[in-house]
């Protein structure tokens, strides 16, 4: 078994830990925000392709799916579907292209039954941007967090 | 049925109040007909002749008929060709658009053409992978997926608008079509992969070739129980397989299609195999056709388009329904003087003086 494949097992622990991790970057939203962004990109993305990478074989989209796809990242999908799996899977659950492999829609499936948030499995996902294609999804996830948290506030 | 408004060839029919398209596909099943739509196979020719003659063996029996997009990631003529060619003589088309070949730029440009040029349904596939294909050295684009492509063709209808927010001066009056396919795992999914293609923004869906009718029946219960049916209309997908072999190759070779032990172990003990594999196609479509939720069939006779005729007739899904086809008055004038020909006459192929040329 893979250590992606791993991940996917243990969606309700990596489900915890993405949100304590989403909880921290807000908290240090204004020290980021202080250092700058921009500067904080590069590193930044170098270490989440790292950690994202050993756990989930993640190709750094930029724009991260894995809370929606029950930990299993469909970047790892042949044709890249975002949305669940094609009309080809066989009969043992395994991908039409590489026989050998298990599709990565049927795992998410399958760990998306045992997340909080599994349902989020269910929504309509946009197709990938590819002009944030190798930047860290950690920080748009925070810059867009903190966004929404002050618009409501303003409101 | 017959419109009061009917076809004419090149010219596109009012839009109904309700109805997103001016096509007859979408008027039969908005009117609660059964509905019937073969697979074209698209010749690897550059001449317009073998596109007309594949299309004119469905005369007079399909009510739309489907121009495959390099189905099995093999080369063929496109399916926008095939659509140029056939709507400019009025025929109903499907165009199947697969998002293997072409990035979000060239298909909106698509989707703009097939519809400018009297296209009215479109089915938004993902597409099969080029290692499938007579081409497996080709680069897999997949820069949108099904559901994103159908998101996007309902974009431009419904906001006018390309996905870069840029204004369309006409939008594209397309009915949205998906594709399905209740016999591959995981199980438990399938439905709800359904449903998220029709809040993206499918209409109309066709399966995968329906043999293994239990797990069809099963799909169906769950699609009805969510209430999906009533949010799109269901084309079950058939088709003869030509013998036991074919029958295992294909179960051997084509992910996806699931054909039960069953239905081969009924071909090889059948004499004419050939002839089993029609009838079981038309017991497939009664039994189907008798299944809540199902609002019409499509039919995919690869390498047996000639036999889509007889297994429509004999399976008599259509009463004494016509679908419109270029000369239908002609022919039908023409059966009419010959008031002592049986009933059934009246159905059968003209003959091949009337041929459309």
């Amino acid at each position: 078994m893979s250590i992606r494949q791993w991940s996917v097992r243990h969606s309700l622990l990596m489900e915890t830990i993405y949100t304590v991790v989403k909880f921290v970057f807000i908290r240090i939203h204004p020290l980021l925000d202080r250092i700058g962004y921009a500067r904080v990109e590069k590193p930044m993305a170098f270490v989440e392709k790292r950690v994202k990478g050993f756990l989930f074989n993640c190709q750094m989209c930029g724009d991260c799916y894995l809370s929606e796809s029950g930990m299993s990242c469909p970047m790892n999908c042949p044709k890249n579907l975002t949305n669940g799996p094609c009309g080809g899977v066989r009969d043992n659950g395994n991908c039409e292209v590489d026989a050998g492999m298990k599709c990565v829609w049927v795992e998410a499936w399958e760990g998306s039954q045992h997340m909080k948030h599994g349902k989020n499995i269910l929504l309509v996902q946009n197709p990938v941007n590819f002009r944030i294609q190798g930047s860290s999804s950690w920080l748009r996830m925070t810059k867009k967090a903190v966004n929404l948290t002050s618009a409501k506030e303003a409101v | 049925m017959k419109f009061v408004d009917e076809p004419v060839p090149g010219k596109p029919l009012p839009i109904l109040p309700g109805h997103s398209s001016a096509g007859r596909l979408e008027r039969i099943l908005r009117a609660g007909k059964f509905a019937v739509t073969a697979e074209l196979s698209p010749p690897d020719s550059a001449d317009p002749e073998d596109v007309y003659r594949r299309a004119h063996i469905f005369d007079g029996y399909v009510d739309a008929i489907n121009a495959t997009d390099g189905s099995g990631a093999n080369c063929h003529m496109s399916s926008v060709g095939i659509c140029a060619i056939l709507t400019q003589i009025g025929y109903a088309l499907i165009m199947q658009l697969s998002c293997r070949d072409r990035n979000r730029i060239a298909i909106q440009g698509d989707i703009l053409g097939a519809a400018a040029m009297g296209v009215n349904s479109l089915l938004c596939l993902t597409g099969d992978s080029v290692q499938v294909g007579d081409h497996s050295e080709a680069k897999p684009v997949f820069d949108l997926d099904s559901m994103s492509l159908l998101n996007t063709a309902r974009t431009m209808r419904d906001e006018q608008r390309f996905l870069s927010g840029r204004k369309l001066t006409s939008p594209p009056r397309l009915f949205l079509g998906a594709a399905a396919n209740p016999f591959s795992p995981p199980f438990s999914f399938r439905p709800h992969r359904l449903a998220k293609k029709i809040m993206a923004g499918a209409q109309f869906i066709q399966t995968q070739y329906c043999y293994d009718i239990d797990r069809f029946k099963e799909y169906m219960k769950q699609v009805r129980d969510l209430g999906l049916d009533e949010k799109c209309f269901i084309l079950a997908g058939v088709g003869p397989i030509a013998s036991a072999n074919a029958g295992l190759w294909i179960r051997e070779n084509i992910p996806g299609i699931h054909i039960p032990d069953s239905i081969i172990n009924r071909l090889s003990r059948a004499e004419k195999q050939k002839a089993e594999g029609r009838k079981i196609c038309i017991e497939l479509i009664q039994e189907i056709k008798e299944i809540p939720g199902v609002h019409g069939i499509h039919v995919m006779a690869y390498r047996q388009e000639e036999s889509v005729a007889e297994i429509i007739e004999s399976s008599k899904v259509l009463g004494d329904r016509v679908p419109w086809s270029p000369k239908r008055e002609d022919v039908k004038a023409h059966f009419d003087q010959k008031e002592d020909l049986p009933a059934f006459y009246k159905r059968q192929k003209p003959d091949a003086s009337l041929e459309w040329k």
